[in-house]
């Protein structure tokens, strides 16, 4: 019998998961910072092997696209600025387990929003006013496209993912649709929009073009995670999360909290797209939303759904994006190879994220498990 | 905990041999540049002061921009400018970014800026406004004739006797394929793939059409329009939708390879636009035209390092080496087609030929009289300047951006 036994061969090897806090937290941040730190060495090889560079210029230039002047640390904040607020917009709905992939359609309607009034409108009314009006149609127009898939997701259950993305490119039709009417000479290009009037424009703050988007998004975070932690919203966001069965028997109408989260979530995206004609570029184009979009929800599952956190993923994905601009010109490179340097440290990132969720158990350590 | 120990301590290890590896690299590089000859100064101009800083829409992979970055870096190599003297920043939308990325590159101290894309150009402008002690250059743009802002200038060149030269060559080919019978003169239909329905677009293919025209008189052309300058499937799926509506012939004013390469696929002709693309369709490539962007580098870096002013609006022509047309295919080209382009070529120097003669073409069935072209571009979209006179139409003569946007008979947009 015991013969037999002996003959059942083990695998070297199995993953399990970790128990809930297993893990003490110096441990996690071990992991993390060793997994960044093997990224910085693969991509020290890659930098070596496909260019002729010293790979620690490599990586002073990437620091120096955000830090290397007073102008880039604004501009990287600004980047950041937008990313996370888009990145706050999906948080509620990613955590809910509505998946909307509707983002970069949501900021373009509200962007398209605000362009209407600050085109059409524009120094007709006072700034203020036009502004607080540019702000109010922005929060509308984001809150019906998000709602849109909201409500027929509640009513009649159908794929929100599908139905957000669809979403998107209605969003894109319609404002190049707007610039056609606008620009009729056919080039798609509106260029800065009452660059001598500056109306609709937010005005600078302390002479920093950017101070007012970065507070608004500041104060926003804050109240995001106060919401989503504090709040009988919030809980009730997290219990249809993790199982819409619980919430309903506890007595949480599903539907209203799906749509009254995507009305939230439509609005925040809503209040992107403001920004991003009103307090930065001054003109709208299909791709005004530059991808930010999608690349929110990584940052917010990166982040856990935790608004402080995403600031620091947010500021990464910033940070490594103008790094990637800063190498291309410092080296005289392409910037897919600063592409390919930020996807092998967003990989690392996300792999030791997988090794902090689960467990590497040898057969050895299996046995040691025994003898205790 | 011990074995995390280890891990760590064979990490950091060999993080230091790495970084060691890249010192030791980096000193190396150090005496190579040492060794290499200071900034020159050919033609006795002193081009030490000078700071050039490209600002494009996308990177070398666009065969646009690709034709800016190379012109540049001919320049530097002729100048004999040093690699901190030129900076390209890639990748560029026609957004806020422009603007920062014309902020950052004179905190890098760049004392000329260059835009590529039509879009960036009220970025530009408002960075030309800040920073007065800067010169700001922008390709394709329609407003340095009349913004009154010193240190802000546009470029262009008159390509449209680029297009109609590589039109000539496609004229031929298709008159070679008539006779040989391959179609008959009633198929003599052209492609052609645009980005966005402007004039900028629009003059290119309308050149294009009466180059060939003037060979073949029966042909047509089909424009499709792909709503993107850098689009690689866009641009190779409308290349095959005009292939399938029947065209015998593919040209295109859209910035990738997607075109060429769908042509060499399908084995019909194609005329490029700054590209060479013998090397990707060596079976179909015929000839393409090109902006020659050196000539006008030369000209404003000779301006800013001798401290003078330059044209605040300035087309390069033949003549300037602005416009050229890339090594004619001869695997591809009918017999002849290099002397006529010469015959032709020598018109346009002589300025006996004009491209846009208003007997050549009609519009609605009548003959061009009178046209109010949009040249002031104010935002009102509505012409003011005429633009016909002594029996044709005076294309990039009054601003050097294209300002014929008319479509003529023959030509359907799709």
């Amino acid at each position: 019998m015991s013969n037999s036994q002996a003959k059942v061969r083990e695998p070297l090897f199995h993953i399990a998961k970790r128990s809930k806090d297993a893990l003490p937290s110096w441990k996690a941040w071990l992991i993390r910072g060793l997994a960044i730190l093997f990224s910085l060495l693969v991509c020290s090889v890659i930098i070596v092997l496909l260019t002729d560079q010293n790979p620690l210029d490599v990586f002073g230039a990437l620091i120096k696209g955000s830090f290397g002047s007073k102008r880039k640390f604004w501009n990287l904040l600004q980047s950041l600025a937008m990313l996370l607020c888009i990145s706050l917009a999906v948080t509620p709905a990613f955590k809910m387990k509505f998946w909307n992939l509707g983002a970069e359609g949501q900021v373009l309607i509200g962007a398209l929003c605000s362009m209407v009034l600050m085109f059409e409108v524009g120094d007709r009314i006072p700034n203020i006013l036009l502004i607080a009006a540019m702000l109010v149609a922005s929060l509308v127009g984001g809150v019906i496209w998000g709602l849109i898939p909201a409500v027929f997701k509640a009513k009649w259950n159908t794929n929100e993912s599908l139905f957000t993305l669809m979403m998107n490119y209605i969003a894109i039709q319609l404002v190049s649709f707007a610039i056609m009417v606008w620009v009729p000479s056919g080039s798609s290009v509106m260029g800065l929009v009452n660059s001598s009037t500056r109306a609709g424009w937010i005005p600078e703050l302390f002479g920093q073009k950017y101070l007012v988007n970065i507070l608004i998004v500041a104060v926003l975070t804050v109240c995001m995670f106060i919401y989503l932690k504090y709040s009988k919203h919030g809980y009730e966001i997290s219990v249809v999360g993790e199982s819409e069965n619980t919430a309903k028997y506890i007595g949480i109408n599903v539907k209203k909290v799906i749509i009254r989260t995507m009305i939230l979530s439509g609005a925040l995206c809503g209040l992107a797209g403001f920004l991003l004609v009103a307090g930065t570029n001054h003109t709208i184009s299909k791709d005004l939303a530059g991808g930010n979009g999608f690349t929110a929800i990584m940052v917010s599952w990166l982040a856990k759904f935790n608004p402080i956190v995403m600031v620091v993923t947010s500021f990464l994905i910033a940070f490594l994006q103008r790094g990637a601009g800063e190498i291309a010109t410092n080296f005289n490179l392409n910037t897919s190879i600063a592409d390919i340097l930020t996807g092998i440290i967003i990989f690392f990132i996300i792999g030791s994220e997988f090794f902090l969720n689960y467990q590497i158990k040898t057969t050895k350590s299996k046995k040691e498990d025994k003898k205790q | 905990m011990k074995k995390f120990t280890k891990i760590l301590a064979i990490l950091l290890a060999l993080v230091f041999v790495f970084s060691f590896a890249a010192c030791g690299k980096k000193d190396a590089a150090d005496n190579g540049e040492t060794t290499t000859a200071p900034a020159g100064n050919a033609g006795n101009i002193d081009y030490s002061n000078i700071k050039f800083g490209l600002i494009c829409l996308h990177d070398e992979n666009s065969t646009y921009d690709n034709n800016f970055i190379s012109a540049l870096k001919e320049v530097q190599k002729e100048l004999g400018l040093s690699d901190d003297q030129v900076l390209i920043k890639t990748n560029i939308p026609e957004t806020d970014a422009c603007l920062n990325a014309a902020e950052e590159l004179i905190d890098e101290g760049c004392n000329i800026i260059f835009a590529d894309s039509f879009g960036h150009e009220t970025y530009i402008l408002q960075a030309a406004q800040e920073n007065p002690d800067v010169q700001f250059c922008h390709a394709t743009g329609t407003h340095a004739h009349n913004a009154n802002v010193p240190n802000f200038h546009n470029a262009f060149a008159s390509i449209y006797e680029g297009r109609y030269l590589a039109g000539v060559a496609a004229g031929l080919k298709i008159k070679e394929m008539i006779d040989a019978g391959d179609i008959t003169a009633d198929q003599a239909k052209l492609g052609y793939v645009g980005a966005f329905p402007y004039a900028e677009v629009k003059s290119g293919y309308t050149s294009f059409f009466l180059g060939v025209r003037s060979i073949v008189e029966t042909a047509t052309m089909e424009v499709v329009y792909t709503n993107s300058w850098f689009d690689i499937a866009l641009e190779r799926e409308a290349a095959l939708k005009l292939i399938n509506d029947g065209c015998v012939l593919i040209s295109q004013h859209a910035d990738s390879e997607g075109a060429p390469k769908a042509c060499e696929e399908k084995n019909v002709p194609n005329v490029a636009y700054n590209i060479n693309t013998a090397s990707i369709a060596p079976n179909t490539a015929l000839v393409s035209s090109r902006i020659n962007w050196a000539p006008y580098y030369k000209l404003v870096i000779d301006a800013v390092a001798k401290g003078e002013s330059f044209d605040a609006d300035w087309t390069g022509t033949i003549a300037t080496g602005s416009v050229e047309l890339l090594e004619l295919n001869a695997a591809v080209a009918a017999e002849g087609t290099q002397a006529k382009l010469d015959e032709v070529k020598a018109q346009f120097e002589a300025g006996t030929l004009h491209v846009y003669d208003t007997d050549t073409f009609t519009v609605k069935g009548e003959k061009l009289d009178t046209y109010l072209a949009d040249v002031d571009d104010d935002g009102t979209f509505t012409g003011e300047t005429e633009a016909v006179s002594d029996g044709y139409f005076h294309e990039s003569e009054y601003r050097s951006a294209p300002y014929f946007d008319l479509l003529i008979d023959g030509i359907t947009e799709v």
